[in-house]
């Protein structure tokens, strides 16, 4: 499946095994709009990429068509394997294999954490409700927080909350995580715990897209940084590429920028 | 100078001891109790004084004489149908001996006398049922046996024709089972209605969503007398020969589709209200469509819309008293039935206070009820 599209493209990181993303030449408009522009990217299973880049540049469209919160409408994309389409079967079981965390959490608040983080387990996977909460308590110590298992959302702090996300997430025993800028509305003392939550998980193996400005949090775990601009891929390298070796006018000029912000 | 005010200012603005808090104070005395809330809100300044002293006045006279009316003048009883006694009091007591002498036609119209007891368990079992649907204990798959089995015992009281149940044909039911029929029947197939209704209107489908903006517009565009009318006379119209529907069940349809329009709109406002990261998360977490909406934004929007959900359900249960225009015999028609007879006319104000009475239970209670719910469900929102 996808051979040639995947012998087309640029950026191809690792060929020995199957890729755990491959966007092809994606290509989105919203309205008149080209908030996509020939996007080509592959990310393999275990690898670890962060998505910088203005605001306004199409980060968070690019991921959130990765689990089709959004329709791209040219180009192809390969998610472990299954091609995003119409099909709903496809878009069930890549769904499945990713997690998605957001940056204003999204946690719902009408039910409590515990139940925040079973309630997929239990009515995607129909895993039975001891086992489901027996995994939510596990993934809610991994992220530090089992003792606000029994409070509604509403009670916790920000940084609380998106560990609460994170472990929501894991607990659908994802391949792929996603994150759109999850400590961007966060209080700069509580970033800290998300990003070292972040930093453990992906110690663990965990394949991860991260949309974030924490440089610090890039050079520390990303295999790969993706500069964009305007809906394009602008670069493309090691962190240590990307951030001390720009070869743009518009991604210095961007880092410039946020490190004046820092 | 001005430097030495700067400093006294900066001096003042400093806590005493630094590096320690401040004891807390207790608030002005003036501005607490019984007495600070009067001062501040009736008599907070000579025309608000007056005001207040006015609307005093008005309000115990307006008591005093509804006490003088409606107790220590009034007539409570007569012997059998002599209203002599009341004629008298007229104008200044209460003629209650009409609500004692007439009380079973006004609460049960028409229904054979000596099976009153059918319609007054009827009543009974409808309040039972709201207040068991009420519990929150048994807001599960609990409630379906439990509806179905007493709407069945329901019908079967007030129709009989079996277990040695005399048979009463249904142009002879009246009073307040007619009126909880009507509003049990039509709030809980209107707000089912409603809700697919309001998700159809938000549907990606635009056959789904042409259907239920049309339905909506329409039938939110013409009154419910009309709709009424409708059922009860054009409606046959149309039937073939011979085909009969109860003309209840026909009033009973309207009141469903009139309310469910109104109902659609008051839970679409519900989920407007709900932020749309709250999809996104549930459809990143790979819930079904029906996954999504029953467990994640149902139970947020429906709560977000509790007060203007049971202000539309008390004004649909005070609205089915509009089915005394095509002649369906329901509470307020057996009040002003109760009336007709010339021994008894002029007394309408009693009947009507009473009728009021009754209505004003209902509703009133769930009011009160919904104000719990509301408190209760929305917990999860206090910190
Ligand atoms: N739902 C939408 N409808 C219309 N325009 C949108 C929508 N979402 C994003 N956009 C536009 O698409 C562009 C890219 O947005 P986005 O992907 O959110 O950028 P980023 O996450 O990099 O800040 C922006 O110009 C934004 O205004
Ligand atoms: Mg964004």
């Amino acid at each position: 499946m996808g051979e040639t599209g995947q012998a087309q493209l640029a950026s191809a990181a690792r060929t020995d095994a199957q890729p755990a993303i491959i966007l092809d030449r994606v290509n989105k408009w919203f309205g008149a709009l080209h908030v996509l522009r020939d996007v080509s990217l592959q990310v393999a299973f275990g690898e670890r990429v962060v998505v910088c880049g203005p605001s306004g540049s199409g980060k968070s469209t690019m991921i959130r068509c990765i689990n089709r919160l959004e329709t791209h409408q040219e180009g192809r994309i390969i998610v472990d394997g299954i091609e995003l389409s119409e099909d709903v079967k496809a878009l069930d079981a890549i769904r499945r294999e990713v997690g998605m965390v957001f940056q204003s959490f999204n946690l719902f608040p009408h039910l409590t954490v515990l139940e925040n983080c079973t309630l997929a387990p239990i009515w995607v996977r129909r895993m039975p409700k001891r086992e489901a909460e027996a995994l939510a308590m596990h993934y809610l110590e991994r992220v530090r927080i089992p003792e606000q298992a029994k409070k509604y959302p509403g009670q916790l702090s920000g940084g609380q909350q998106q560990r609460v996300a994170i472990a929501r997430a894991l607990c659908m025993k994802p391949k792929i995580m996603l994150f759109d800028e999850p400590t961007s509305a966060l209080d700069p003392e509580m970033i800290k715990e998300v990003l070292d939550t972040m930093v453990e998980l992906a110690e663990t193996g965990m394949t991860m897209m991260v949309v974030t400005h924490e440089m610090g949090f890039a050079r520390q775990v990303a295999d790969r940084v993706v500069f964009m601009d305007r809906g394009e891929i602008v670069e493309l390298g090691t962190p240590d590429q990307v951030f001390n070796n720009p070869q743009t006018e518009r991604l210095r000029l961007f880092l410039s920028q946020i490190l004046r912000g820092h | 100078m001005a430097d030495t005010t700067t400093r006294i200012q900066l001096e003042t603005a400093v806590a005493r001891v630094p590096g320690e808090a401040s004891a807390p104070r207790k608030p002005p005395v003036t501005a607490t109790g019984f007495l600070g809330w009067l001062r501040a809100n009736l008599f907070s300044s000579w025309i608000n004084a007056a005001v207040t002293l006015v609307l005093l006045y008005l309000v115990v006279r307006w008591v005093i004489g509804f006490v003088e009316w409606g107790i220590l003048n009034a007539v409570w009883s007569v012997p059998a149908g002599q209203t002599q006694a009341c004629r008298e009091v007229q104008g200044v007591g209460a003629c209650w001996a009409v609500v004692t002498e007439k009380h079973r036609f006004i609460l049960f119209g028409t229904y054979p006398y000596e099976e009153h007891w059918r319609p007054a368990l009827v009543c009974a079992l409808f309040i039972g049922l709201y207040v068991v649907s009420a519990m929150r204990r048994f807001w599960n798959w609990t409630l379906v046996p439990i509806w179905t089995v007493t709407l069945t015992v329901i019908g079967i009281l007030m129709w009989g024709g079996v277990f040695g149940l005399p048979y009463v044909p249904q142009e002879r039911w009246g009073g307040l089972p007619i009126t909880l029929i009507l509003a049990t029947f039509g709030l809980a197939f209107a707000f089912p209605l409603a809700i697919l209704v309001a998700l159809g209107r938000r549907s990606q489908l635009p056959a789904i969503k042409a259907i239920c903006v049309l339905y909506v517009e329409l039938i939110r565009g013409v009154p419910l007398i009309s709709l009424l009318f409708m059922a009860s006379v054009m409606f046959p119209l149309f039937l073939p020969e011979g085909v009969n529907i109860d003309k209840l069940l026909r009033a009973q349809i309207a009141i469903i589709l009139f309310a469910g329009a109104y109902l659609a709109e008051v839970v679409r406002g519900g989920l407007q209200a709900l932020p749309k990261g709250q999809y996104e998360a549930a459809e990143a977490l790979g819930l079904s469509y029906w996954q999504k909406t029953g467990l994640i934004i149902l139970p947020q929007a429906l709560r977000l819309v509790i007060p203007p959900l049971v202000n539309t359900f008390i004004g649909f249960f005070k609205d089915t008293s509009l089915v005394l225009i095509i002649g369906i015999f329901d509470l307020l028609t057996a009040g002003k039935t109760a009336i007709i007879e010339p021994a008894w006319q002029g007394f309408g104000v009693e009947v009507y206070i009473f009728v009021g009475f009754i209505y004003f239970l209902f509703c009133y209670a769930m009011s009160k009820y919904s104000q719990n719910l509301e408190a209760e469900l929305n917990r999860h929102r206090r910190r």
